[in-house]
Protein backbone atom coordinates (compact mmCIF):
# COMPACT_ATOMS: atom_id res chain seq x y z
CA UNK A 1 0.00 0.00 0.00
CA UNK A 2 1.63 3.22 -1.14
CA UNK A 3 -0.08 5.52 1.35
CA UNK A 4 2.08 7.71 3.55
CA UNK A 5 0.89 7.66 7.14
CA UNK A 6 1.59 10.74 9.18
CA UNK A 7 -0.05 10.73 12.57
CA UNK A 8 1.82 13.88 13.59
CA UNK A 9 -0.46 15.80 11.23
CA UNK A 10 -2.86 16.55 14.09
CA UNK A 11 -0.32 18.89 15.69
CA UNK A 12 0.35 20.82 12.51
CA UNK A 13 -1.24 24.21 11.94
CA UNK A 14 -4.38 24.07 9.78
CA UNK A 15 -4.94 26.51 6.87
CA UNK A 16 -6.75 28.97 9.21
CA UNK A 17 -3.24 29.77 10.54
CA UNK A 18 -4.20 29.72 14.19
CA UNK A 19 -5.44 26.29 15.20
CA UNK A 20 -3.85 22.88 14.84
CA UNK A 21 -5.80 20.23 12.94
CA UNK A 22 -6.64 18.57 16.24
CA UNK A 23 -8.15 21.81 17.52
CA UNK A 24 -10.27 22.21 14.38
CA UNK A 25 -11.62 18.69 14.91
CA UNK A 26 -12.46 19.49 18.52
CA UNK A 27 -14.21 22.70 17.45
CA UNK A 28 -16.19 20.58 15.01
CA UNK A 29 -17.11 18.24 17.85
CA UNK A 30 -18.43 21.25 19.75
CA UNK A 31 -20.69 22.22 16.83
CA UNK A 32 -21.86 18.63 16.45
CA UNK A 33 -22.85 18.45 20.10
CA UNK A 34 -24.44 21.92 20.17
CA UNK A 35 -26.47 21.17 17.04
CA UNK A 36 -27.56 17.80 18.36
CA UNK A 37 -28.59 19.15 21.77
CA UNK A 38 -30.60 22.07 20.31
CA UNK A 39 -32.20 19.82 17.68
CA UNK A 40 -33.07 17.18 20.26
CA UNK A 41 -34.76 19.83 22.42
CA UNK A 42 -36.96 20.80 19.47
CA UNK A 43 -37.52 17.14 18.61
CA UNK A 44 -38.57 16.29 22.15
CA UNK A 45 -40.93 19.27 22.40
CA UNK A 46 -42.68 18.82 19.05
CA UNK A 47 -42.45 15.04 19.19
CA UNK A 48 -44.16 14.90 22.57
CA UNK A 49 -46.87 17.29 21.43
CA UNK A 50 -47.61 15.38 18.23
CA UNK A 51 -47.26 12.01 19.94
CA UNK A 52 -49.78 13.00 22.60
CA UNK A 53 -52.18 14.46 20.03
CA UNK A 54 -52.15 11.15 18.15
CA UNK A 55 -53.41 9.31 21.25
CA UNK A 56 -56.28 11.69 22.02
CA UNK A 57 -59.87 10.73 21.18
CA UNK A 58 -60.21 13.61 18.65
CA UNK A 59 -60.07 11.97 15.24
CA UNK A 60 -59.39 15.23 13.37
CA UNK A 61 -56.40 16.04 15.58
CA UNK A 62 -55.16 12.45 15.27
CA UNK A 63 -55.27 12.74 11.50
CA UNK A 64 -53.25 15.96 11.56
CA UNK A 65 -50.71 14.30 13.83
CA UNK A 66 -50.49 11.31 11.49
CA UNK A 67 -49.98 13.60 8.50
CA UNK A 68 -47.21 15.46 10.35
CA UNK A 69 -45.35 12.23 11.07
CA UNK A 70 -45.75 10.91 7.51
CA UNK A 71 -44.58 14.23 6.06
CA UNK A 72 -41.35 14.40 8.03
CA UNK A 73 -40.62 10.68 7.87
CA UNK A 74 -41.00 10.15 4.15
CA UNK A 75 -38.66 12.86 2.88
CA UNK A 76 -34.91 12.24 3.21
CA UNK A 77 -33.22 14.42 5.82
CA UNK A 78 -30.84 15.82 3.22
CA UNK A 79 -33.76 17.01 1.06
CA UNK A 80 -35.42 18.55 4.12
CA UNK A 81 -32.21 20.44 4.91
CA UNK A 82 -32.17 21.79 1.34
CA UNK A 83 -35.81 22.82 1.60
CA UNK A 84 -35.18 24.80 4.78
CA UNK A 85 -31.90 26.27 3.56
CA UNK A 86 -32.43 27.00 -0.13
CA UNK A 87 -36.19 27.01 -0.68
CA UNK A 88 -37.68 28.63 2.43
CA UNK A 89 -35.99 32.05 1.95
CA UNK A 90 -37.35 32.21 -1.62
CA UNK A 91 -40.99 31.54 -0.83
CA UNK A 92 -41.50 33.82 2.22
CA UNK A 93 -42.42 37.55 2.13
CA UNK A 94 -39.65 39.96 1.12
CA UNK A 95 -38.77 41.38 4.57
CA UNK A 96 -38.57 37.95 6.13
CA UNK A 97 -36.48 36.77 3.21
CA UNK A 98 -33.93 39.55 3.77
CA UNK A 99 -33.79 38.79 7.48
CA UNK A 100 -33.25 35.07 6.77
CA UNK A 101 -30.50 35.69 4.25
CA UNK A 102 -28.62 38.05 6.56
CA UNK A 103 -28.86 35.77 9.55
CA UNK A 104 -25.38 35.01 10.91
CA UNK A 105 -24.70 31.28 11.39
CA UNK A 106 -27.66 30.54 9.12
CA UNK A 107 -26.50 26.98 8.48
CA UNK A 108 -26.46 26.27 12.21
CA UNK A 109 -30.02 27.52 12.79
CA UNK A 110 -31.24 25.76 9.65
CA UNK A 111 -29.59 22.52 10.72
CA UNK A 112 -31.16 22.75 14.18
CA UNK A 113 -34.66 23.37 12.81
CA UNK A 114 -34.43 20.78 10.02
CA UNK A 115 -32.90 18.08 12.20
CA UNK A 116 -35.20 18.91 15.12
CA UNK A 117 -38.38 18.59 13.07
CA UNK A 118 -37.11 15.49 11.27
CA UNK A 119 -36.36 13.76 14.56
CA UNK A 120 -39.61 15.00 16.13
CA UNK A 121 -41.58 12.68 13.84
CA UNK A 122 -39.63 9.71 15.19
CA UNK A 123 -40.02 10.86 18.79
CA UNK A 124 -43.74 11.31 18.19
CA UNK A 125 -43.89 7.63 17.23
CA UNK A 126 -42.11 6.65 20.44
CA UNK A 127 -44.29 8.85 22.68
CA UNK A 128 -47.39 7.49 21.01
CA UNK A 129 -46.19 3.92 21.47
CA UNK A 130 -45.39 4.67 25.11
CA UNK A 131 -48.84 6.08 25.86
CA UNK A 132 -50.58 3.26 23.99
CA UNK A 133 -48.53 0.65 25.85
CA UNK A 134 -50.22 1.67 29.12
CA UNK A 135 -53.29 -0.30 30.21
CA UNK A 136 -56.53 1.38 29.11
CA UNK A 137 -57.61 1.38 32.75
CA UNK A 138 -55.08 4.06 33.66
CA UNK A 139 -56.69 6.65 31.42
CA UNK A 140 -60.19 5.60 32.52
CA UNK A 141 -59.22 5.68 36.19
CA UNK A 142 -57.76 9.16 35.79
CA UNK A 143 -60.89 10.46 34.10
CA UNK A 144 -63.16 8.67 36.60
CA UNK A 145 -61.36 10.44 39.45
CA UNK A 146 -62.49 13.72 37.92
CA UNK A 147 -59.21 14.75 36.30
CA UNK A 148 -59.60 16.61 33.01
CA UNK A 149 -58.01 15.04 29.92
CA UNK A 150 -54.92 17.32 30.07
CA UNK A 151 -54.54 16.53 33.77
CA UNK A 152 -54.82 12.80 33.07
CA UNK A 153 -52.01 13.09 30.56
CA UNK A 154 -49.88 15.30 32.77
CA UNK A 155 -50.17 13.39 36.03
CA UNK A 156 -51.08 9.82 35.05
CA UNK A 157 -50.13 8.83 31.50
CA UNK A 158 -47.05 10.82 30.54
CA UNK A 159 -44.94 10.24 33.67
CA UNK A 160 -45.32 6.51 33.06
CA UNK A 161 -44.95 6.71 29.29
CA UNK A 162 -41.68 8.65 29.41
CA UNK A 163 -40.16 6.23 31.88
CA UNK A 164 -41.11 3.30 29.65
CA UNK A 165 -39.74 4.82 26.43
CA UNK A 166 -36.43 5.96 27.91
CA UNK A 167 -34.35 3.30 26.04
CA UNK A 168 -35.74 4.14 22.57
CA UNK A 169 -35.35 7.85 23.39
CA UNK A 170 -31.65 7.17 24.06
CA UNK A 171 -31.40 5.61 20.58
CA UNK A 172 -33.07 8.68 19.10
CA UNK A 173 -30.63 10.99 20.89
CA UNK A 174 -27.74 8.99 19.40
CA UNK A 175 -29.42 9.16 15.99
CA UNK A 176 -29.73 12.94 16.35
CA UNK A 177 -25.99 13.23 17.02
CA UNK A 178 -25.18 11.03 14.01
CA UNK A 179 -27.66 12.75 11.71
CA UNK A 180 -26.18 16.17 12.49
CA UNK A 181 -23.40 15.18 10.07
CA UNK A 182 -25.85 15.69 7.18
CA UNK A 183 -25.70 19.43 7.96
CA UNK A 184 -22.26 19.59 6.35
CA UNK A 185 -24.13 19.81 3.02
CA UNK A 186 -25.45 23.23 3.99
CA UNK A 187 -22.08 24.39 5.26
CA UNK A 188 -22.17 23.66 8.97
CA UNK A 189 -18.58 23.03 10.08
CA UNK A 190 -19.32 20.13 12.38
CA UNK A 191 -17.07 17.16 13.05
CA UNK A 192 -17.45 15.27 9.75
CA UNK A 193 -17.06 18.51 7.78
CA UNK A 194 -13.88 19.33 9.72
CA UNK A 195 -12.47 15.87 9.01
CA UNK A 196 -13.32 16.34 5.34
CA UNK A 197 -11.65 19.77 5.30
CA UNK A 198 -8.59 18.34 7.02
CA UNK A 199 -8.43 15.58 4.41
CA UNK A 200 -8.68 18.13 1.59
CA UNK A 201 -5.91 20.38 2.86
CA UNK A 202 -3.48 17.83 4.28
CA UNK A 203 -4.18 14.79 2.04
CA UNK A 204 -4.02 12.63 5.17
CA UNK A 205 -7.35 10.94 4.41
CA UNK A 206 -7.29 8.03 6.79
CA UNK A 207 -5.83 9.89 9.77
CA UNK A 208 -8.56 12.55 9.53
CA UNK A 209 -11.42 10.05 9.24
CA UNK A 210 -9.97 7.78 11.93
CA UNK A 211 -9.90 10.71 14.35
CA UNK A 212 -13.51 11.63 13.54
CA UNK A 213 -14.61 8.00 13.90
CA UNK A 214 -12.90 7.70 17.28
CA UNK A 215 -14.55 10.91 18.50
CA UNK A 216 -17.99 9.72 17.36
CA UNK A 217 -17.49 6.38 19.11
CA UNK A 218 -16.37 8.17 22.28
CA UNK A 219 -19.48 10.39 22.21
CA UNK A 220 -21.62 7.32 21.61
CA UNK A 221 -20.14 5.43 24.56
CA UNK A 222 -20.38 8.46 26.87
CA UNK A 223 -24.04 9.15 25.99
CA UNK A 224 -25.00 5.48 26.21
CA UNK A 225 -23.32 5.16 29.60
CA UNK A 226 -24.93 8.32 30.99
CA UNK A 227 -28.36 7.30 29.73
CA UNK A 228 -27.99 3.80 31.21
CA UNK A 229 -27.55 5.41 34.63
CA UNK A 230 -30.64 7.57 34.09
CA UNK A 231 -32.61 4.61 32.76
CA UNK A 232 -31.74 2.50 35.76
CA UNK A 233 -32.77 5.26 38.17
CA UNK A 234 -36.14 5.91 36.60
CA UNK A 235 -37.04 2.41 35.36
CA UNK A 236 -40.58 1.45 36.31
CA UNK A 237 -40.43 -1.49 38.75
CA UNK A 238 -42.21 -4.54 37.41
CA UNK A 239 -41.68 -3.69 33.73
CA UNK A 240 -39.27 -5.76 31.65
CA UNK A 241 -36.40 -3.57 30.57
CA UNK A 242 -37.13 -2.71 26.96
CA UNK A 243 -33.67 -2.65 25.44
CA UNK A 244 -32.51 0.26 23.30
CA UNK A 245 -33.04 -0.61 19.68
CA UNK A 246 -31.55 1.09 16.66
CA UNK A 247 -34.41 2.97 15.03
CA UNK A 248 -32.38 3.65 11.91
CA UNK A 249 -29.94 6.36 11.07
CA UNK B 1 -45.60 32.27 -4.03
CA UNK B 2 -46.17 30.33 -7.23
CA UNK B 3 -46.28 33.47 -9.38
CA UNK B 4 -42.83 32.91 -10.89
CA UNK B 5 -42.83 29.19 -10.41
CA UNK B 6 -41.38 27.55 -13.50
CA UNK B 7 -43.06 24.20 -14.06
CA UNK B 8 -41.40 23.97 -17.43
CA UNK B 9 -37.93 23.37 -15.96
CA UNK B 10 -39.27 20.25 -14.23
CA UNK B 11 -40.88 18.92 -17.39
CA UNK B 12 -37.79 19.66 -19.46
CA UNK B 13 -35.54 17.78 -17.06
CA UNK B 14 -37.86 14.81 -16.42
CA UNK B 15 -35.98 12.38 -18.72
CA UNK B 16 -32.65 13.32 -17.12
CA UNK B 17 -34.05 13.13 -13.57
CA UNK B 18 -35.67 9.75 -13.97
CA UNK B 19 -33.61 8.04 -16.65
CA UNK B 20 -30.26 8.99 -15.14
CA UNK B 21 -31.00 9.84 -11.54
CA UNK B 22 -33.84 7.61 -10.46
CA UNK B 23 -32.38 4.56 -12.21
CA UNK B 24 -29.21 5.01 -10.19
CA UNK B 25 -31.16 5.49 -6.95
CA UNK B 26 -33.44 2.49 -7.43
CA UNK B 27 -30.70 0.18 -8.70
CA UNK B 28 -28.49 1.14 -5.76
CA UNK B 29 -31.39 0.59 -3.35
CA UNK B 30 -32.23 -2.84 -4.77
CA UNK B 31 -28.69 -4.19 -5.00
CA UNK B 32 -27.61 -2.78 -1.64
CA UNK B 33 -30.69 -4.30 0.00
CA UNK B 34 -29.89 -7.68 -1.53
CA UNK B 35 -26.22 -7.52 -0.57
CA UNK B 36 -27.03 -6.06 2.84
CA UNK B 37 -29.49 -8.83 3.69
CA UNK B 38 -27.06 -11.60 2.63
CA UNK B 39 -24.13 -10.07 4.51
CA UNK B 40 -26.37 -9.11 7.43
CA UNK B 41 -27.67 -12.67 7.75
CA UNK B 42 -24.09 -13.99 7.81
CA UNK B 43 -23.21 -11.41 10.48
CA UNK B 44 -26.29 -12.41 12.50
CA UNK B 45 -25.29 -16.08 12.31
CA UNK B 46 -21.79 -15.10 13.46
CA UNK B 47 -23.18 -13.10 16.38
CA UNK B 48 -25.39 -16.01 17.45
CA UNK B 49 -22.79 -18.73 16.88
CA UNK B 50 -21.48 -18.74 20.44
CA UNK B 51 -17.83 -18.87 19.37
CA UNK B 52 -15.98 -15.80 20.66
CA UNK B 53 -13.80 -15.89 17.54
CA UNK B 54 -16.92 -15.15 15.47
CA UNK B 55 -19.17 -13.20 17.84
CA UNK B 56 -16.61 -10.57 18.88
CA UNK B 57 -15.59 -9.38 15.39
CA UNK B 58 -19.21 -9.41 14.19
CA UNK B 59 -20.42 -7.46 17.22
CA UNK B 60 -17.54 -4.99 16.90
CA UNK B 61 -18.32 -4.45 13.22
CA UNK B 62 -22.03 -3.91 13.81
CA UNK B 63 -21.46 -1.55 16.73
CA UNK B 64 -18.86 0.43 14.80
CA UNK B 65 -21.23 0.93 11.86
CA UNK B 66 -24.06 1.91 14.17
CA UNK B 67 -22.13 4.53 16.10
CA UNK B 68 -20.77 6.66 13.26
CA UNK B 69 -22.74 8.90 10.86
CA UNK B 70 -23.49 7.43 7.47
CA UNK B 71 -22.02 10.52 5.80
CA UNK B 72 -18.67 9.84 7.47
CA UNK B 73 -18.83 6.20 6.34
CA UNK B 74 -19.53 7.30 2.76
CA UNK B 75 -16.35 9.41 2.86
CA UNK B 76 -14.43 6.55 4.43
CA UNK B 77 -15.36 4.05 1.74
CA UNK B 78 -15.01 6.58 -1.05
CA UNK B 79 -11.29 6.72 -0.26
CA UNK B 80 -10.94 3.16 1.01
CA UNK B 81 -12.59 1.18 -1.79
CA UNK B 82 -9.73 1.72 -4.31
CA UNK B 83 -7.28 0.38 -1.72
CA UNK B 84 -9.56 -2.58 -0.91
CA UNK B 85 -9.72 -3.31 -4.64
CA UNK B 86 -5.93 -3.17 -4.85
CA UNK B 87 -5.63 -5.53 -1.90
CA UNK B 88 -8.16 -8.01 -3.29
CA UNK B 89 -6.74 -8.10 -6.82
CA UNK B 90 -3.04 -7.89 -5.80
CA UNK B 91 -2.57 -5.03 -8.26
CA UNK B 92 0.41 -2.73 -7.76
CA UNK B 93 -1.63 0.49 -7.53
CA UNK B 94 -5.03 1.52 -6.07
CA UNK B 95 -7.86 0.29 -8.28
CA UNK B 96 -9.99 2.66 -10.33
CA UNK B 97 -13.51 2.17 -9.04
CA UNK B 98 -16.57 3.71 -10.66
CA UNK B 99 -19.04 5.81 -8.70
CA UNK B 100 -21.75 3.16 -8.74
CA UNK B 101 -19.49 0.31 -7.60
CA UNK B 102 -18.06 2.47 -4.83
CA UNK B 103 -21.55 3.47 -3.62
CA UNK B 104 -22.74 -0.13 -3.82
CA UNK B 105 -19.89 -1.40 -1.66
CA UNK B 106 -20.46 1.42 0.84
CA UNK B 107 -24.19 0.86 1.14
CA UNK B 108 -23.93 -2.92 1.30
CA UNK B 109 -21.30 -2.88 4.03
CA UNK B 110 -23.05 -0.15 6.03
CA UNK B 111 -26.62 -1.45 5.79
CA UNK B 112 -25.45 -5.00 6.55
CA UNK B 113 -25.00 -3.90 10.16
CA UNK B 114 -28.67 -2.82 10.36
CA UNK B 115 -29.97 -5.88 8.50
CA UNK B 116 -27.85 -8.01 10.86
CA UNK B 117 -29.73 -6.70 13.88
CA UNK B 118 -33.08 -7.33 12.18
CA UNK B 119 -32.13 -10.88 11.19
CA UNK B 120 -30.75 -11.53 14.65
CA UNK B 121 -34.09 -10.59 16.17
CA UNK B 122 -35.81 -12.77 13.55
CA UNK B 123 -33.65 -15.80 14.33
CA UNK B 124 -34.17 -15.31 18.05
CA UNK B 125 -37.93 -15.23 17.51
CA UNK B 126 -37.84 -18.92 16.46
CA UNK B 127 -38.47 -21.17 19.43
CA UNK B 128 -35.59 -23.26 20.70
CA UNK B 129 -37.73 -26.39 20.48
CA UNK B 130 -37.68 -26.23 16.68
CA UNK B 131 -33.89 -26.28 16.59
CA UNK B 132 -33.85 -29.11 19.12
CA UNK B 133 -36.38 -31.08 17.07
CA UNK B 134 -34.41 -30.59 13.87
CA UNK B 135 -31.20 -31.68 15.58
CA UNK B 136 -32.97 -34.71 17.03
CA UNK B 137 -33.90 -35.65 13.44
CA UNK B 138 -30.18 -35.73 12.69
CA UNK B 139 -29.92 -32.47 10.77
CA UNK B 140 -26.56 -30.73 10.72
CA UNK B 141 -26.14 -27.03 11.58
CA UNK B 142 -26.27 -25.80 7.94
CA UNK B 143 -29.37 -27.89 7.29
CA UNK B 144 -31.12 -26.69 10.45
CA UNK B 145 -30.38 -23.09 9.55
CA UNK B 146 -31.25 -23.21 5.86
CA UNK B 147 -34.35 -25.43 6.07
CA UNK B 148 -35.86 -24.67 9.49
CA UNK B 149 -34.69 -21.45 11.12
CA UNK B 150 -33.81 -18.97 8.36
CA UNK B 151 -36.95 -19.40 6.20
CA UNK B 152 -39.15 -18.67 9.21
CA UNK B 153 -36.91 -15.91 10.56
CA UNK B 154 -36.87 -14.28 7.16
CA UNK B 155 -40.62 -14.55 6.78
CA UNK B 156 -41.29 -13.05 10.21
CA UNK B 157 -38.99 -10.15 9.47
CA UNK B 158 -40.11 -9.32 5.91
CA UNK B 159 -42.05 -6.18 6.96
CA UNK B 160 -39.13 -4.90 9.06
CA UNK B 161 -36.64 -5.68 6.30
CA UNK B 162 -38.79 -3.78 3.81
CA UNK B 163 -39.14 -0.82 6.17
CA UNK B 164 -35.34 -0.77 6.42
CA UNK B 165 -35.25 -0.80 2.62
CA UNK B 166 -37.35 2.39 2.58
CA UNK B 167 -34.85 3.94 5.01
CA UNK B 168 -32.07 2.80 2.66
CA UNK B 169 -33.90 4.35 -0.31
CA UNK B 170 -34.00 7.69 1.50
CA UNK B 171 -30.36 7.29 2.56
CA UNK B 172 -29.21 6.93 -1.04
CA UNK B 173 -29.73 10.71 -1.33
CA UNK B 174 -26.60 11.06 0.84
CA UNK B 175 -24.34 10.08 -2.09
CA UNK B 176 -24.77 13.79 -2.87
CA UNK B 177 -21.74 14.38 -0.59
CA UNK B 178 -19.43 12.61 -3.05
CA UNK B 179 -21.07 14.36 -6.04
CA UNK B 180 -22.70 11.27 -7.53
CA UNK B 181 -25.68 11.78 -9.84
CA UNK B 182 -28.48 9.96 -8.10
CA UNK B 183 -32.02 11.37 -8.23
CA UNK B 184 -31.24 14.21 -5.83
CA UNK B 185 -27.87 14.76 -7.48
CA UNK B 186 -29.57 15.12 -10.87
CA UNK B 187 -32.19 17.49 -9.44
CA UNK B 188 -29.47 19.52 -7.78
CA UNK B 189 -27.45 19.79 -10.99
CA UNK B 190 -30.44 21.06 -12.95
CA UNK B 191 -31.32 23.39 -10.07
CA UNK B 192 -27.90 24.97 -10.08
CA UNK B 193 -27.54 25.10 -13.86
CA UNK B 194 -30.90 26.82 -14.39
CA UNK B 195 -31.03 28.71 -11.11
CA UNK B 196 -34.28 26.97 -10.23
CA UNK B 197 -33.57 25.71 -6.70
CA UNK B 198 -37.14 26.16 -5.45
CA UNK B 199 -38.80 24.15 -8.20
CA UNK B 200 -36.27 21.34 -8.35
CA UNK B 201 -35.91 20.76 -4.61
CA UNK B 202 -39.66 20.90 -4.02
CA UNK B 203 -40.17 18.45 -6.87
CA UNK B 204 -37.45 16.13 -5.52
CA UNK B 205 -39.05 16.23 -2.06
CA UNK B 206 -42.44 15.42 -3.59
CA UNK B 207 -41.06 12.43 -5.52
CA UNK B 208 -39.27 11.01 -2.49
CA UNK B 209 -42.39 11.58 -0.38
CA UNK B 210 -44.75 9.84 -2.81
CA UNK B 211 -42.47 6.82 -3.32
CA UNK B 212 -41.73 6.38 0.40
CA UNK B 213 -45.36 6.84 1.40
CA UNK B 214 -46.59 4.37 -1.21
CA UNK B 215 -43.91 1.86 -0.22
CA UNK B 216 -44.68 2.11 3.50
CA UNK B 217 -48.38 1.78 2.72
CA UNK B 218 -47.62 -1.41 0.79
CA UNK B 219 -45.52 -2.71 3.69
CA UNK B 220 -48.45 -2.02 6.03
CA UNK B 221 -50.78 -4.06 3.80
CA UNK B 222 -48.24 -6.88 3.62
CA UNK B 223 -47.86 -6.85 7.40
CA UNK B 224 -51.61 -7.29 7.80
CA UNK B 225 -51.65 -10.01 5.14
CA UNK B 226 -48.92 -11.99 6.87
CA UNK B 227 -50.54 -11.50 10.27
CA UNK B 228 -53.76 -13.17 9.08
CA UNK B 229 -52.02 -16.24 7.70
CA UNK B 230 -50.12 -16.74 10.93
Amino acid sequence: MNYHWNWAIFWEISPDGVHTYLQTLLMGTGWTLLTAVCAFTIALTFGSLIGVIRTTPFSFAVRIGDAYVELFRNIPLLVQMFLWYFVLPEVVPRTFEIWLKQLPNASFYTAVVALGLYMSARIAEQVRAGVLSLPRGQRQAGLALGLTLPQTYLYVLLPMAYRIIMPPLTSELLNTIKNSAVALTIGLMELTARARAMQEFSFQVFEAFTAATVIYIAINIAVTFAMRLVERRIAVPGYLGTKARPAGH
Amino acid sequence: MFSNFDFDVIIRSLPYLFYQGMTFTLLLTALATLGGIILGTLLALMRLSGFALLTVPAAAYVNLMRSVPFVLMIFWFYFLVPYIGQWVTFSPRPMQVGAFASCLVTFTLFEAAFFCEIMRAGIQSISRGQVAAAQALGMTYPTVMSYVVLPQAFRNMVPVLLTQTIVLFQDTSLVYVISVTDFLGAASKVAQRDGRLVEMYLFAALVYFVISLAASGAVGLLRRHIAIIR
